[in-house]
């Protein structure tokens, strides 16, 4: 089975988001960025996958600045078979970020094309999608429970209050959730051997941009908290404030 | 320029938030000089019609077919993009919930055009439609603009207002073909998890517990605030990885981004990953015993003290002026 994961790097969640000089973009500045957070649990499908029913695991990324090191220090080293690296992309346009991975993914045998069911940076929940349009694939997102059946998957997708059930015919496109499964650390065999594997470097073509960004801006700060008493004698004047000051009774 | 709207009902209930999005649409419909019109989709849904007009939409197209009992994906999109082909729409609108984040994608790739997720604004500008979204879990926010037609959005629940402001009472049927194709990715059953319990994303009122509560066994102090209130609970991470509760509790980066009336935080330090998930609360209540936890410093209101005295208090308290 030709399994393919595709993975971002983005900036870690804790980082201090600044907007750069041209009002907007991030300013990269001190900002330390990471394996996208829901691309842990994909990566883990895929190699629980491959261990029970053999083939082969490949890493795919669409990176702007063409920055490896996600790839090499974080991914191979998780026991990822290969990686291909996409020089390419923008930052929030998911429409046409997905119309450039798709062209590439075209060319590589696939079986299962796996994600993270957002990235932590544009949080679109967009990508995945628009590559089964592409791709012409079934597809399901926010997946919790994930099983092959002969030639198809199983899969519980998150819904309010609730799961769905779905069942795919391969070859498709499955997006992960946090409780799938339980992200694995890295072996000492796999990062002395993910230091000497090549990683196959693509040029994006070149796509029309869907989207204009006309700024960025930072949320409306929030003024702190009134503190409106010390332990149980603050009770009854709080809430007082929320009946008749904040309304929200 | 006309607007359409996706209007999701689940087993013949309409979604709160989609009535929200249809209330916000007929305001930038009216902004863009158009109308807005409705399409809902599902099967025995046409009874919906009147209360989708009710609040805002001058027109709703009724995709009836037994075929479309539960989500198909493909076929959806379909039955959106013919209502939207009628009703000449330069905007498709959903609302941001689990559908909603499903479908726009396929609708705007299906129509080769963008769609902006989760929009917490929506300005008409020079005669365009503007989004302004959240990104990297809020601690941004960007304005967008959309290169080709239509604008695909969805929008947060709970941000906007459902609004009673008249339109349409009857639905007009609209016939779709489908074939085979379009339900490669349907749903085949539903598995309820929590039948009965207020739903994180779509509750007015929110009561989360953290760390701090330290055990399983003390979730009875959430539990039975959120009772009093008739609230919805909600956890932080840190509960969720020790095991203390479902991860479909979760509030924050790695979980739901909630936007309640009212968001109470029971010993939750307020980390930025938290934060993510809750800071558009209207009102936040924080209740810590660390005077310098960061949840204090945007909160609305705070009580320094123990939860585990304050929260019985504030139960009984609240108890008593809502009688429940």
């Amino acid at each position: 089975m030709n399994i393919i994961v595709c993975i971002k790097r983005v900036p870690a969640s804790d980082s201090r988001v600044q907007i750069g000089p041209d009002g907007r973009s991030l300013n990269p500045q001190g900002v330390e960025t990471v394996l996208n957070t829901y691309d842990e649990f994909a990566i883990e499908a895929a190699l629980q996958l491959k261990e029970k029913l053999g083939g082969e695991t490949t890493a795919v990324t669409l990176d702007p600045d063409g920055n490896e090191s996600i790839l090499r220090n974080k991914v191979l080293p998780l026991g990822i078979d290969k990686a291909v690296l996409i020089k390419g992309g923008s930052a929030f346009d998911g429409a046409a970020n997905a119309e450039i991975l798709a062209s590439v993914l075209k060319t590589m045998p696939h079986d299962l094309i796996l994600f993270g069911k957002q990235a932590i940076d544009s949080d679109s929940y967009a990508v995945p999608a628009y590559v089964a349009h592409h791709l012409g694939l079934p597809r399901v997102n926010v997946v919790t429970k994930l099983d092959v059946v002969e030639k198809s998957i199983v899969a519980r997708r998150q819904i309010e209050g609730g799961e769905e059930v779905v069942q795919l015919a391969m070859p498709c496109i499955v997006s992960t959730q946090k409780g799938l499964n339980t992200p694995r650390l890295p072996k000492m065999q796999n990062i002395a051997a993910a230091k000497k594997k090549t990683i196959e470097v693509r040029a994006a073509p070149s796509v029309a941009a869907r989207i204009d960004i006309l700024k960025m801006e930072l949320p409306p700060e929030r003024p702190a908290a009134r503190i409106v008493g010390q332990g149980t004698s603050a009770v009854k004047e709080l809430v007082r404030l929320l009946r008749e000051e904040a309304k929200v009774l | 320029m006309n607007v359409l709207i996706f209007v999701e009902q689940r087993a013949g209930q309409l979604k709160r938030a989609s009535l929200e999005t249809v209330s916000e649409s007929a305001r930038v419909a009216r902004l863009l000089g158009g109308a807005a019109h409705a399409v809902v989709v599902g099967s025995g849904v046409g009874g919906l019609a009147g209360e989708i007009g009710r609040h805002g939409a001058a027109k709703v197209y009724v995709v009836d077919d037994a075929k479309l009992a539960n989500y198909a994906p493909e076929a959806y999109a379909k039955a959106v993009g013919e209502a939207a082909k009628k009703a000449d729409a330069a905007v498709i609108t959903m609302a941001a919930t689990f559908m909603g984040k499903d479908l726009a994608p396929t609708v705007a790739a299906m129509m080769n055009t963008a769609v902006a997720t989760d929009c917490t604004g929506v300005m008409v500008e020079g005669g365009r439609v503007v989004a302004r979204r959240p990104v990297y879990a809020g601690k941004a926010y960007v304005q967008v603009a959309f290169k080709q037609s239509p604008a695909v959005l969805t929008l947060r629940p709970n941000v906007f207002k459902a609004e009673a402001l008249g339109g349409a009472s009857a639905g007009e049927p609209l016939t779709v073909a489908f074939t085979d194709a379009e339900f490669r990715s349907a749903v085949k059953e539903i598995a309820a998890t929590s039948a009965g319990k207020v739903e994180l994303t779509e509750a007015s009122t929110i009561v989360t517990g953290g760390r701090g509560l330290k055990g399983p066994e003390n979730w009875g102090l959430v539990e039975n605030l959120a009772k009093s209130l008739s609230a919805a609970m909600g956890a932080t991470r840190a509960v969720v990885d020790l095991g203390w509760r479902p991860h479909a509790e979760q509030v924050g980066q790695t979980g739901k981004t909630v936007s309640p009336n009212l968001y109470i935080a029971i010993a939750v330090s307020g980390a930025i990953q938290h934060q993510a998930g809750m800071r558009t609360s209207k009102i936040i209540v924080a209740i810590n015993k660390d005077p310098d936890a960061p949840i204090f410093k945007f909160a609305t209101y705070g009580i320094v003290g123990d939860a585990f005295e304050v929260v019985p208090a504030l139960t009984e308290e609240f108890k008593k002026v809502l009688g429940h």
